[in-house]
């Protein structure tokens, strides 16, 4: 069973071993470079108070090839779950039964439940190994981005923090969770529609829903967030927007190295969301009377955010949650072929 | 001996049509046994559940004396060539065996090489890239290389062209002298299994309309013609399967356990396609008919 699984394996195990060389090579003559650079701006040996040089660093890369990486490695960390899914997990059963296979894999002596368990076992680890390994050399690439970043060289940085959605899915272990859950997916809706080409469709649709679902929905809840209020100094940068009626929208930008912000919003000292509305002080051309209007309201900025040091615990909890949804999908699987409805 | 197949009160329903319904049959072992009937007769349903890829709605089926696929060692005693004869298109022919081999514990490698062989067969060749007939002799290398007891085949040579089919018969009847194998084999056309089975069943709407051995059940069947007459004019004895009139005459079509000496009637013989003809045309008019005592 096992080298049946593996000889019908072997064209993908193919492909995918010729991507991560491929990458690998790729990122580790890029990623030299990067790392000299790194060097050269004084950051291996800086300790403290590294703000400066890691902002000047950070800034260097802006419109750099490196910075192409950058966003070409989080791409890559984002299709691969989801080329699995479509690739690995939808055909991995629906085909055998499209083309009527399944009739001559059944009838030989091993048992249909064993033969979907072999089959989901071999192709859900490779899918984990195979989002490892590319996370792996993604972070070790990006690592010097990410020590400059939580060293304080935000800024008007270009590159995000890893905390924020955007980069977090693409980093650390949480796309190992992402692949095993995508490749189950795949298997599942293979077996519901019995039918290669639907599966994978549906396979996309739905894995792209969850991963747009997961960071808006869940992962702000999976660990209670920290608060920060600060008194509203209107004479700092942010928003002020006035809407018809006179409206008014106040956001003062949230400083806080690496973290995630979710919410930032401007309250009155009742703790009610500040919208005005604004006075004739902030309808004119000069700013001081609007300032001096705002600073007379004791507004304070409310934000509410996940700190830098949750990122490994956030992966950790994100990797286990599906980590069990895949192991809950990969043993309805085996449960429904092993019951006898072909 | 224990039945190849057991079947009582066999049911299988799919939504809300019926495949098969109350299907009570028990196939010997050691028999080459044709299950024939028409297409939708609930033929290719009723194999499936004798092999396990279906559970029964209703009703209980044993194989061998075990409920199908139920263990690896009961998967292992049936040999079960599907209908199509599904082979995997982008594996070598080498590839199937290996496959046998690592699927199947009692694997005759030796044997399955000497078909191949024999078939003149390139291993190196893609089961995709095969004829019908090729593959088809494929899959049954497969079937009877696990050594199995019992094998199953579903249609196998209703897509095979006639000397396809000839060399695919004879392949199947060489494997079953070697082994002492038991075989059920099912066709929706008499001819293709008249040479090869010693046993018929006639399946009809998923009922069993006639079944025995086909010796038995020649020399018990007879075309009675004689005057224009009732069925109640024939002797005692006589059970009438079919009947036609004309103007003058009436010939019947009957089982009978003893021999019909009336001067009145001329008794023929038929041929195994004539016998299974009639149970097919008798059971497609809804005449009751009364399953057949050995």
């Amino acid at each position: 069973m096992i080298w049946m699984t593996w000889r019908q394996f072997r064209p993908q195990a193919i492909t995918a071993g010729a991507i991560l060389l491929v990458l690998a090579i790729a990122l580790g003559i890029t990623g030299a470079g990067l790392a000299s650079d790194f060097n050269g701006a004084g950051l291996n040996t800086c300790h403290a108070s590294c703000g400066q040089d890691a902002t000047n660093f950070v800034n260097s890369l802006r419109g750099s090839s490196y910075q192409m990486l950058f966003y070409g490695g989080v791409v890559v960390m984002y299709l691969a779950p989801a080329l699995i899914g479509l690739f690995w997990g939808a055909p991995l059963i629906a085909r055998e039964l499209e083309t009527g296979t399944y009739r001559l894999a059944w009838n030989q002596s091993v048992t249909r439940g064993r033969w979907a368990l072999v089959k989901l076992g071999i192709g859900g680890l490779a899918a984990v190994a195979f989002a490892g390994l590319l996370s792996l050399m993604i972070t070790w690439w990006a690592s010097p981005i990410n020590t400059a970043l939580s060293d304080g060289g935000s800024g008007s940085s270009p590159l995000a923090s890893r905390m924020e959605p955007l980069l977090f899915a693409a980093r650390g272990v949480a796309p190992l969770g992402y692949a095993a859950f995508a490749f189950t997916l795949g298997v599942t809706l293979g077996i519901l529609l019995r039918r290669t080409i639907p599966a994978m469709a549906l396979t996309l649709v739905l894995f792209a829903a969850v991963q747009l679902l997961m960071p808006a929905l869940v992962r702000p809840h999976l660990l209670p967030a920290e608060h920060v209020t600060a008194p509203y100094n209107p004479g700092r940068s942010g928003e002020l927007m006035i809407g018809n009626g006179g409206q008014m929208t106040l956001v003062q930008d949230a400083t806080i190295p690496g973290a995630w912000v979710i919410s930032n919003v401007t309250i009155d000292p009742a703790g009610n969301v500040f919208t005005g509305p604004a006075t004739s002080a902030c309808l004119g051309e000069a700013n001081s009377p609007c300032i001096n209007w705002l600073a007379s309201k004791h507004l304070r900025q409310f934000v509410t955010y996940q700190p830098a040091s949750r990122f490994w615990p956030l992966q950790g909890i994100e990797l286990a949650i599906y980590l069990a949804a895949s192991a809950g999908l990969g043993c309805a699987c085996v449960w429904r072929i092993g019951r006898r409805r072909a | 001996m224990t039945a190849a197949v057991e079947a009582r009160g066999l049911g299988r329903q799919y939504g809300r049509r019926w495949a098969l319904t109350d299907c009570t049959l028990s196939i010997p072992a050691g028999h080459v046994v044709g299950l024939v009937g028409p297409n939708g007769a609930g033929k290719t349903t009723l194999l499936n559940l004798a092999t396990g890829m279906l559970e029964p709605s209703t009703g209980t089926i044993e194989v061998l004396g075990g409920r199908p696929a139920s263990t690896p060692q009961q998967l292992a005693r049936v040999g079960y060539v599907a209908q199509d004869t599904p082979t995997y298109a982008g594996l070598s022919v080498a590839d199937h065996l290996k496959f046998g081999a690592h699927m199947n514990p009692a694997w005759d490698a030796a044997l399955a090489e000497a078909r191949i062989m024999q078939l003149g067969l390139d291993p190196g060749q893609k089961a995709g890239k095969l004829s019908g007939g090729q593959r088809a002799q494929l899959a049954l290398t497969l079937a009877i290389a696990k050594r199995p007891e019992l094998l199953i085949l579903d249609e196998p040579i209703a897509s095979l062209d006639p000397l396809a089919r000839r060399e695919f018969l004879q392949i199947l009847m060489e494997a079953t002298a070697d082994q002492e194998l038991s075989v059920v084999m099912s066709s929706h056309l008499v001819a293709d299994l008249e040479r090869v089975a010693d046993y018929l069943i006639v399946l009809v709407g998923s009922r069993v309309q006639v079944d025995g051995e086909t010796d038995d059940l020649l020399a018990s069947h007879r075309l009675l013609t004689g005057p224009r007459s009732d069925a109640s004019a024939l002797p005692a004895g006589v059970q009438v399967i079919t009947e036609s009139h004309t103007g003058r005459q009436s010939t019947f079509l009957v089982r009978s356990t003893v021999p019909v000496h009336d001067p009145a009637w001329t008794a023929d013989s038929i041929d195994l396609e004539d016998l299974v003809l009639a149970y097919m045309g008798s059971a497609a008019s809804a005449r009751p008919v009364l399953e057949g005592t050995r």
